[in-house]
């Protein structure tokens, strides 16, 4: 058998930035901020007020009663892939044997979990809902999703904190590229913004207390930079075997090359200061797609916004890149979405996407004075044009527990 | 209290069209849960704890797989009730 190629045929999105991905596309050209104020009264007990929550609620987009019985992370895989599905052109007439779905999450159904617990002890047991356990488990946004399309080829769920989403869609590329299916619909979710989960990652020092001026918090490589913004939402893509999409005369936006998977073995939560797992992962990446650093033009970088993370990932892009660093065009997004935890990298790989589609590299915003350690080219308030021709990007992702995950997306 | 059979049946409609999205209208009292209506196992015990919560009766699970008509329900939370 020849060797199968991997193509993306559809894109959705619901992230703090739009509903869909046309809507949070143009939003993160323009460089805005999906970060708000929360609402909730919860938010006087934790120093942190504020998140990045989805620009527009499941409820506009899908029936209220299948709602009832979703977890939100659940909501938003559903909302995402019908969009994706739709893109792709709808493919009902393929064969479900060799349909997959492959959708992470970080988190899973943690919300549901901490509402029913609160249900058992203000109810009792019967007042806990049937539907919790199908909610609350981190496989439900997948499950969900391969129940309404039938998808038969395997439907899996590969959790690895805030590389997830990045994971998933590379479990969905080795799955096409072992032959076990021709079309998976993949990315991840996540949907954390609860009391629970932020006093947790507020309890690590780990996001932003900048409450006085939200919009600003998540500022990836500023000097002044103190923590991440938790946001929700999610991303898929529709990918498929490249003859098989040429078959069904799909739209093709680009082929992913593959992957680079490794981890740190230093520490459950900080970065390994010297980077080596991210620049092998790198590595890898390149040598499994046949490019090299030369090729690549534009990197969408994990750039949370914390003090330690950020320069240690800038300075492993700059390792593994060497000279050719100067070539690429790197931009952080979540100073707009904010992070996405096991979202993240699936968003940002249908920004990857439309970046070689538009030949646009979204901008980083929040910048005031770029941290000096920071020695890789970052693109700053405005969008910086791709070259033409062929060309390729990079999508970093990495977690707490030491997963490094970077994919490859060339031009076609 | 005692309940009419017309007030159950109303509240019945009610929660069944909340749990399950079924529109009320179409729910009648030969109606059975699983195959005319179609509402799963899951969304049947809500069902049933909705009915208990709003009507103040006891459905023990072993009646449960007994209610097999909205009609059933009716008169079952009509006498449990007397």
């Amino acid at each position: 058998m020849s060797q199968r190629r991997v193509v993306v045929t559809g894109l959705g999105a619901t992230t703090p930035l739009g509903g869909d991905v046309d809507t949070t596309w143009k939003a993160l050209l323009a460089g805005q901020s999906g970060v708000r104020l929360l609402t909730e009264d919860w938010r006087e007990l934790l120093p942190v007020h504020f998140a990045a929550r989805v620009a527009t609620e499941p409820a506009d987009q899908m029936e209220r009663v299948e709602m009832r019985r979703l977890d939100r992370s659940e909501q938003f895989a559903l909302v995402a892939s019908r969009e994706a599905w739709k893109d792709a052109g709808s493919p009902d007439d393929i064969d479900k044997e060799r349909l997959g779905v492959v959708i992470a999450s970080g988190i899973g159904g943690v919300i549901t979990l901490l509402d029913q617990f609160v249900n058992l002890n203000e109810k009792g047991a019967r007042g806990v809902s049937p539907h919790t356990v199908p909610m609350l488990m981190p496989n439900g946004p997948a499950a969900n999703v391969g129940l309404e399309l039938q998808a038969k080829a395997g439907v899996h769920t590969p959790v690895s904190a805030c590389a997830s989403g990045a994971e998933a869609i590379g479990y969905a590329f080795e799955m096409i590229k072992n032959n076990r299916a021709d079309i998976i619909v993949t990315g991840g979710v996540e949907a954390a913004i609860h009391q629970l989960p932020m006093a947790g990652f507020a309890a690590m020092k780990a996001l932003s207390t900048r409450n006085d001026a939200p919009a600003r918090a998540s500022r990836p490589y500023d000097v002044d930079r103190d923590g991440f913004v938790l946001g929700e939402g999610g991303g898929i893509l529709v990918i498929e075997e490249y003859e098989h999409a040429k078959a069904r005369g799909a739209k093709i936006y680009c082929e992913i090359g593959g992957q680079g998977l490794t981890s740190d073995g230093y520490h459950i939560a900080a970065p390994d200061p010297e980077g080596s797992g991210v620049q092998r992962a790198i590595k890898f990446a390149l040598q499994n797609s046949g490019l090299s650093t030369k090729d690549i033009v534009h990197l969408n970088a994990h750039a949370t916004s914390t003090p330690a993370g950020d320069v240690a990932e800038a300075n492993a892009l700059r390792k593994a890149l060497g000279s050719d660093a100067d070539h690429v065009a790197v931009s952080a997004t979540k100073s707009m979405t904010g992070h996405l935890l096991g979202g993240a990298g699936a968003i940002e790989s249908v920004f990857i996407v439309k970046a070689l589609q538009d030949r646009l590299a979204p901008p980083t915003i929040n910048i005031e004075n770029l941290d000096p350690a920071v020695t890789v080219d970052v693109v700053r308030d405005t969008p910086r044009q791709l070259p033409a021709g062929d060309i390729a990007a990079l999508n970093d992702s990495f977690g707490f527990g030491g997963h490094n995950v970077v994919l490859a997306f060339k031009s076609l | 209290m005692a309940l009419s059979q017309a007030d159950v049946l109303a509240g019945i409609k009610e929660i069944v069209e909340e749990v399950a999205g079924i529109p009320a209208a179409s729910i009648e009292l030969d109606k059975n849960f699983t195959e005319d209506l179609e509402v799963d196992s899951l969304s049947m015990v809500e069902v049933v704890v909705a009915c208990e919560e709003r009507f103040g009766v006891k459905i023990p699970d072993e009646k449960v797989t007994e209610l097999a008509t909205v009609g059933d329900a009716v008169n079952f939370i009509v006498n449990a009730a007397a």
